[in-house]
């Protein structure tokens, strides 16, 4: 169920290569553990980020949780639709539910993260 | 049961509450035209007195309070308020002192300040207290500003701050508006902080670490003196999240431990109202190294007079008008003062007694993921409930309410996935206790049996269970004439 051609962090976000870029979301696991999203908070275009650094935070009905960005690069676009449309992330998280886009300063960052058959055994691993 | 209206429906034009009595006098009128007279305030409403009256009162017979039943919102629990407190403020030295009011007219509520200043430091061990912060939130930004400016004057202010992945979601907030980057630390298999962790994320870089003791999951952090030794030990300072001080009031003080500065939150440890209820109060304590730097201005004793002083260069400045929430201060310090150097003791002994007697009165029935020894609140899970019968932690709080009891805190902390944050404090009795537990019994029962009724709790209320996805991405928070 999990798209094979995908990245995984053990903190559920999600990375897809396209060319030079490295389009960023979180997982159907993280999606159904937070609950419906209310509202997404979006860097600008034009961010630096480092591996693992605060992208912004999702709102759901239950929390606010920090997305960490899975590599480091430049913030190039981000989804505007969820601004109107936060449930996107919930109806299609590997999709049309994608949060931005980063122009990859290292493509040597998706070496460390997890392939999807690892990461699905990672999520058996987890208690919940 | 009939929806209460909202008083805008009631309105109807030229209904008055209160007639004045006929103009005796030369009349004025005019006299503000122009300036700040609206002319017209659409849709203002026009009721009876009566009608206010009903409207108002009916509201609150639908409103639920800690003078109705067990509030047990773990973490932002409300408990149990004595109305001697509220007596006390009303006394006009109090109540009716203006905050303008010169010095030699108010050296009674100066000796207020004064004496609180000292008795918050007795009990948890520091040098200095300032009583201005306006509630917990704020304690928490004046003391990570505190920390700044001691960094600073050592010439740099340091770049990270270091907050356990079990701490209060207000602490990362607090950090970041300081100017920190934050950095989290994983919790090891008992809920404490991971020593190997922390050793590894402690360089020069870090400010501090924030840390609340005992934890969100009502852990005691009992490693608290090493994690100290290893903050201190790169030149850091260790900051705590006081809003836990209920357990340890009288029997174990943050300033012996280690600790460098920590705010309290007045209404969880010393009874004042909270929340909407408040206004709220956070005090916050520091150690010598930090005292020059606490915000003006500060209560001083000269001779036998009191005076504000503001004097003080080292200063972060002013983060309050006036004194803080002043009536709020005396509230607790009356708490204080009923209660005497033994009943602040017995704040933490029954408080953390209680907690333990819900925790064995529901261990089995709901799932307890950590089991490490409970201080003052208990985390169960919905876990047992959800993977057997699809029942999730929102439909037993929901159910909660048609017992007659506030839900406690849910889905907090994070790290416990669907959680129950159960928080009974000193002031509830074993009968409450044993009822609650009944309720919470039930419910297990119901959710085996039929499911459901939880799914569609609360049956009993005003309302029934409200969409709360639709309010939180669509709010409507205004009144607008049939727009509704």
């Amino acid at each position: 169920m999990y798209p094979q051609n995908f990245k995984f962090t053990k903190d559920h976000e999600w990375a897809r290569v396209e060319g030079d870029l490295a389009v960023i979301g979180i997982s159907d696991f993280a999606q159904k553990h937070l609950g419906d999203v209310v509202y997404v908070d979006l860097p600008a275009v034009g961010t630096h980020l480092a591996v693992h650094q605060t992208i912004g935070t999702i709102e759901s009905v239950k929390a606010v949780s920090e997305v960490f960005s899975p590599v480091s690069g430049e913030v190039v676009e981000t989804n505007a639709g969820l601004a109107d449309a936060p449930e996107t992330i919930n109806q299609d998280p590997h999709g049309n539910g994608w949060i931005l886009k980063l122009k990859m300063a290292n493509k040597g960052d998706l070496d460390a993260l997890m392939a999807t058959p690892d990461y699905e055994k990672y999520l058996e691993g987890l208690e919940h | 049961m009939i929806r209460e209206p909202l008083i805008f429906e009631i309105s109807a034009p030229g209904k008055t509450a209160f007639t004045l009595p006929k103009l005796d006098v030369p009349s004025n009128a005019g006299v503000l035209d122009g300036l700040a007279v609206r002319p017209d305030i659409p849709d203002f409403p026009q009721v009876s007195e009566v009608e206010v009256v009903r409207h108002f009162t009916r509201l609150s017979q639908q409103n639920y309070c800690v003078d109705l039943g067990l509030y047990p919102l773990g973490s932002c629990t409300m408990k149990y308020n004595p109305k001697v407190n509220d007596k006390i403020v009303t006394f006009p030295g109090f109540a009716e002192t203006h905050p303008l009011a010169p010095a030699e007219t108010v050296q009674g509520n100066f000796e207020v300040l004064h004496r609180m200043e000292r008795m918050l430091c007795e009990i948890t061990g520091f040098d200095a207290f300032t009583l201005q912060p306006s509630a917990g939130a704020q304690g928490e930004l004046v003391g990570i500003m505190l920390v700044r400016a001691y960094h600073e004057a050592k010439g740099i202010p340091r770049k990270y701050v270091l907050i356990p992945d079990s701490a209060h979601g207000t602490n990362p907030s607090s950090a970041h508006l300081s100017g920190y980057e934050v950095r989290e630390i994983k919790s090891n298999a008992s809920g404490r902080i991971d020593l190997a962790a922390l050793e590894q994320a402690m360089t020069e870089e870090v400010a501090a670490l924030m840390v609340t003791n005992p934890n969100t999951l009502g852990v005691f952090e009992s490693d608290i003196c090493k994690i100290a030794d290893i903050v201190h030990g790169k030149g850091g300072l260790l900051y705590m999240d006081g809003a836990n001080m209920n357990a340890l009031a009288g029997i174990a003080r943050p300033g012996d431990f280690g600790v460098d500065v920590l705010h309290l939150n007045l209404h969880k440890t010393f009874a004042t109202p909270h929340g909407g209820g408040g206004p709220g109060s956070g005090p916050v304590g520091v150690k010598k190294i930090l005292e020059p730097f606490l915000p003006v201005p500060v209560v001083k004793k000269k001779g036998a007079e009191y005076a504000l002083d503001f004097d003080r260069p080292r200063s972060i400045g002013r983060v309050r008008s006036f004194y803080g929430n002043f009536l709020v201060i005396v509230k607790a310090m009356a708490y204080i003062l009923s209660l005497g150097p033994k009943g602040v003791r017995e704040i933490a002994e029954i408080a953390v007694l209680n907690a333990n007697y819900i925790r064995k009165g529901l261990e089995g029935v709901y799932d307890l993921q950590y089991g490490t020894a409970s201080m003052h609140e208990v985390v169960f899970s919905d876990k047992i409930q959800k993977d057997a019968y699809g029942v999730t932690n929102l439909d037993i709080a929901k159910r909660l309410i048609d017992y007659g009891f506030h839900p406690p805190t849910m889905s907090f902390p994070l790290i416990v996935h669907g959680a129950l944050m159960i928080e009974p404090t000193e002031t509830e009795s074993r009968r409450d206790l044993d009822q609650f537990i009944e309720a919470m019994k039930t419910i297990a029962r119901e959710a085996a049996e039929n499911a459901a009724v939880l799914k569609a709790a609360p049956h009993q209320t005003y309302v029934r269970r409200l969409d709360e996805t639709a309010a939180a991405r669509n709010p409507i928070v205004t009144w607008e004439r049939d727009k509704v």
